[in-house]
């Protein structure tokens, strides 16, 4: 697991996030068909293993999720359902970001 | 607060009124009136008005000992008995060495007197602070105090179809912010992670359903991020682009900073996928 992590992908991926001064965590929410909606979660460190994050919150919040690929963005964690509340406040529980460092878009 | 202020300031131009037919000065300076009228007064019987003051002065200074409570007190005053005052003075103009008439007058006139005109006592700073304040509301009105705050309509939403909703009073908004309406589009659109366009009649439309209170959020977040001036807090601001960075520049204070630019961020991929990627 924690090989995966350290391939290159994240030295490349690296100047990405340290172009901004504070790396926001950004939590978005996109609306799907119907009243369905999808969270995301982009921009938590490259040092954290994506797929425990999403196991835990999967496990927390009882909804799907994955972890894409994103060629501009690294990788991204998605989320069945609004849980921009519920993913802010895990992050911030679990000591991964702190509170400042999380933004959260949407409506 | 505000409304209080306005009670106040209403009833000041009641009695202002009043004043004006009962006496034919200029309608300026009120306190001056007042003087006037007070002396006239003292004129009548000065021993007795100076027992008075004296009685007064003793009620001021016991008040004053009082600290906090007294004050409120005294403010719960100023805005009741005003409006029974100015009949009473209308009625018992004359016998004003009455008792009961003094003990009037010393209360009701705080509000347009000042409170230390008939004694030797010293000012206290809120009373000479009320005192610039009225003369300021009455001189020039819109240097008193309380900011105006630039209120900016709430969004008129309507559904197009089941999926689309349309942002009506758009182009008003962007007027009253002083925004290029592209900008806010693109604000909107990355917050909400659509897309959507401008339509012929210069309204947004904007894919996906949508409460009007949701577009309120982004908006007021957009205000406070690319409009309010962060120094004075003020909406008078410029925003300009120079060398791909934007830049907030106030009108009100002169002061800059700069801004992020908008990114849209990821856009997980929604809705049917073509058979063939």
């Amino acid at each position: 697991m924690i090989c995966v992590l350290t391939d290159p992908f994240a030295e490349a991926n690296a100047e990405n996030s340290g172009a901004g001064s504070k790396e926001y965590v950004h939590i978005r929410i996109q609306q799907r068909n119907g009243r369905k909606s999808l969270t995301t979660v982009q921009g938590l460190k490259k040092e954290f293993s994506y797929n425990k994050i999403l196991k835990d919150l999967k496990k927390e919040f009882c909804c799907n999720g994955t972890v894409v690929q994103d060629p501009e963005l690294g990788q991204v964690i998605q989320l069945q359902g609004d849980q921009r509340k519920n993913v802010s406040t895990f992050l911030v529980q679990a000591g991964i970001v702190k509170k400042e460092n999380i933004k959260i878009h949407g409506f | 607060m505000a409304e209080e202020e306005n009670q106040n300031e209403v009833s000041g131009e009641m009695q202002e009124d009043v004043k004006a037919e009962s006496t034919d000065f200029a309608p300026f300076d009120p306190t001056k009136k007042k003087k006037k009228k007070k002396k006239e007064v003292v004129i009548q019987d000065p021993a007795d008005d100076s027992v008075d003051k004296l009685g007064e002065k003793v009620d001021n200074l016991s008040v004053s000992d009082g600290l906090e409570t007294n004050f409120s007190g005294l403010k719960k005053k100023k805005k009741k008995p005003v409006q029974t005052d100015i009949d009473e003075k209308e009625n018992t103009g004359d016998e004003l060495d009455d008792h009961i008439g003094d003990d009037e007058e010393g209360e009701g006139n705080v509000l347009q007197q000042n409170p230390w005109d008939g004694t030797s006592r010293d000012y206290f700073y809120e009373e000479l602070l009320g005192r610039v304040f009225n003369i300021l509301r009455e001189n020039n009105p819109e240097l008193a105090g309380d900011r105006r705050r630039t209120v900016l309509m709430p969004p008129q939403v309507l559904r197009e179809g089941t999926k689309k909703t349309v942002f009506v009073n758009f182009m008003d908004l962007c007027k009253k912010m002083h925004r290029q309406p592209e900008h806010v589009m693109t604000f909107l659109l990355a917050e909400m992670g659509t897309s959507g366009s401008l339509d012929g009649q210069q309204r947004l439309v904007v894919k996906g359903r949508f409460a009007p209170k949701n577009f309120e959020g982004i908006l007021r977040r957009y205000v406070n991020e690319y409009v309010i001036c962060n120094g004075c807090k003020s909406p008078d601001t410029i925003l300009s682009k120079e060398n791909r960075l934007f830049f907030l520049r106030c009108e009100k204070c002169g002061c800059g900073r700069s801004v992020a630019p908008i990114k849209a961020g990821f856009v997980a991929r929604v809705g049917r996928r073509k058979a063939g990627t």
